[in-house]
């Protein structure tokens, strides 16, 4: 152990960063990088570096390491494998012990394990695959606030998916303008309406004035139809303080659910979700901004780990991802992403980017929000890939609809029922879906208008952020 | 008006084949069925008077069926709905839950607002079967009164 405390720089790999023998502990949380190494850095290497980076190293021998039981405290690489079919990439496991990290902060967490290693310049790149959280670690999170159950038994909504939308155009809209779009939406027969990430306090339209007008719409909604309406209140500020006066006035109207985006940061995040337990308010969060760093394969975190990180900070909703509709979405890692976010346990599946096992004992599941680029035509599709336990958003899908605002809504609502009566008498959506449709169109103008308006609109494009398929996880 | 809750209620009403291919679909998910009918179809009115105890071991959709057509003879002119019920871990809540049978005339609701300083305004929805005492609610043709006070019917 000599050359391990000469002054100098040394390889990670021989400082202990690199155990190929160490046996993951169940307390332990475990990570998997996607590696790239500057050429000439051996893929152990790399990943002894990544470990310790993320953990205690820093890039020279310290003596002080030595008033610690360092060995305790450093992160183990213990595996690495090539991707199959990629040149020159790795996926790194590593394992860290649970003590590096404080209870119930995903702060905390993330300025560990993303904290400086990204820059790393040995790395030529580098992406956080996934995580997997030791169950000691998941239960010092609250999660979310309510849970798909309680949501679901709060709205009186049973055994289909949700609808909404997201109120359009997104910008310029007076406050009693955007009301009214919130109105028809509602009464035509969705479930929610929703601000978009950036409407928040503009000039055209403020706040204040905003919740009120959407506030009349959705109980005008309510009254018309008999059933429980909502509209996601935009509460994203720029301060805290500004985020919680926003949210009690929400709270003060009678509002069932507010929103807030990704980009106000985890703490506020986990501030925000502690409020709406307390308050019995539904949290819907809008990932704004996170393609910048999720959608690249190479470098960055992966969807599915930031899912994790937002079901322990504790949302109701986030938006997941539709497959069909016009965002990136590769279906595998969809559906990877949907495990994340509902399932209360599931085991490693590579062929949907499932790096680990993952046990949430009995943590409530987040509602994964499917919106962007989707329309009626395809409920069978969305059905199919993304199940019930969702919401459907339907943005210009039902503003856009040549009938009006409500025939939309109702083209949707339509869709949605038929196509789930149609499963449940044994039919195969898939296959027979858009059959399904066009019968349920012969009894619905709305319907049969919004298939002829949108039937054959696709975004058909190759993903970016597709699952490297490995036949058998080893 | 025609209230929309319920997972089919934007389609045509179910007929009883319908209803009975759903029963049998909820059958064979594991989830036992249950019958439920109220003269108050208020937003937030949870919870409907049990057409007896949840049809736990109930295995034939025709039985469960049965049910439906009783209680509907009995509240002709009540909401009636048939619930599925989940009873899995993580689950353990309703699974489906569609309207079965409708009164002849829905008057729907009022929304009644109470103005507030700052332009804040207090909304409540008002049921307007609700002005009558339960029981007479939907016209006289209903046999049935309110809450049957052995919580159990047609069996």
């Amino acid at each position: 152990m000599a050359d391990r405390w000469s002054a100098g720089v040394i390889p990670y790999a021989e400082m202990g960063y690199w155990q190929p023998d160490y046996e993951p502990k169940d307390t332990d949380l475990l990570c998997a990088f996607r590696v790239t190494p500057q050429d000439g850095v051996p893929p152990e290497e790399a990943g002894a570096a990544v470990a310790g980076e993320s953990s205690t190293a820093t890039w020279t021998v310290v003596w002080t390491d030595r008033l610690t039981t360092y060995d305790h405290y450093q992160a183990k690489c213990y595996r690495v494998d090539a991707v199959p079919g990629v040149e020159g990439q790795w996926i790194a496991h590593i394992a860290y012990d649970l003590d590096l990290f404080e209870e119930g902060s995903i702060a905390n967490l993330t300025s560990s394990i993303i904290g400086n290693v990204f820059g790393f310049k040995p790395l030529r790149a580098l992406r956080l695959e996934d995580m997997r959280i030791p169950a000691h670690y998941v239960k010092t999170f609250p999660g979310p606030p309510h849970g798909i159950v309680t949501e679901r038994e709060y709205l009186n909504k049973f055994g289909r998916p949700l609808l909404g939308a997201t109120t359009k155009p997104k910008l310029g809209l007076s406050a009693r303008n955007y009301g009214r779009v919130v109105y028809e939406a509602l009464r035509g027969g969705l479930d929610f309406t929703k601000d978009d990430e950036n409407i928040n306090s503009q000039p055209f339209m403020r706040w204040r004035d905003r919740y009120l007008a959407c506030m009349e719409a959705v109980n005008r909604a309510q009254a018309e139809t008999g059933e429980v309406k909502g509209h996601y209140l935009n509460v994203t500020a720029a301060t805290m303080e500004d985020i919680y006066e926003r949210a009690e006035f929400a709270r003060e109207l009678g509002s069932v659910i507010v929103m807030v985006d990704l980009t106000v940061g985890y703490t506020a995040i986990q501030s925000l979700s502690r409020w709406a337990r307390r308050n019995g308010v539904v949290l819907h969060l809008h990932r704004a901004g996170h393609a910048t760093y999720t959608r690249q394969k190479s470098h960055g975190v992966s969807f599915r780990v930031i899912s994790k990180w937002m079901r322990l900070a504790g949302v109701d909703h986030i938006h997941a991802g539709t497959v069909v509709g016009k965002l990136e979405g590769d279906p595998a890692s969809v559906h990877g992403f949907y495990d994340v976010l509902r399932k209360n346990s599931y085991d490693a599946d590579p062929s949907k980017g499932l790096y680990f096992a993952q046990d949430w004992v009995s943590m409530p599941a987040t509602m994964p929000v499917a919106s962007g680029g989707i329309h009626a035509g395809q409920m069978h599709q969305l059905l199919h890939h993304l199940g019930e336990d969702t919401v459907l958003q339907f943005g210009g899908g039902t503003i856009g609809h040549p009938m009006g605002i409500a025939s939309g809504a109702e083209a949707n609502r339509v869709a949605v029922e038929a196509m789930i009566k149609a499963r449940n008498e044994g039919r195969d959506v898939l296959a027979e879906g858009e059959e399904v449709l066009r019968a349920a169109a012969k009894r619905n103008k709305p319907l049969d208008m919004a298939l002829s308006t949108w039937g054959d609109v696709t975004f058909d494009y190759a993903s970016t952020d597709t699952v490297d398929a490995v036949a058998t996880p080893s | 008006m025609r209230i929309t809750q319920g997972t089919f209620s934007f389609l045509p009403d179910l007929t009883d084949d319908e209803i009975r291919a759903q029963i049998a679909y909820a059958l064979e998910q594991g989830w036992p069925c249950s019958v439920e009918y109220t003269d108050d179809p208020h937003p937030r009115n949870t919870y409907w008077e049990m057409w007896g105890l949840p049809l736990f071991d109930l295995q034939d959709p025709a039985a469960v069926l049965d049910e439906v057509r009783a209680c509907r003879e009995e509240h002709p002119e009540h909401y009636v709905r048939v619930n599925a019920y989940d009873a899995g871990l993580g689950r353990q809540t309703v699974a489906l839950s569609f309207l079965v049978n409708r009164p002849s005339e829905e008057p729907g609701f009022r929304l009644d607002r109470q103005e507030g300083p700052d332009r804040r305004v207090g909304y409540s929805v008002h049921s307007y079967a609700t002005e009558r005492p339960a029981g007479s609610r939907y016209g006289a043709t209903g046999r049935g009164g309110g809450p049957r006070s052995n919580g159990h019917g047609g069996r």
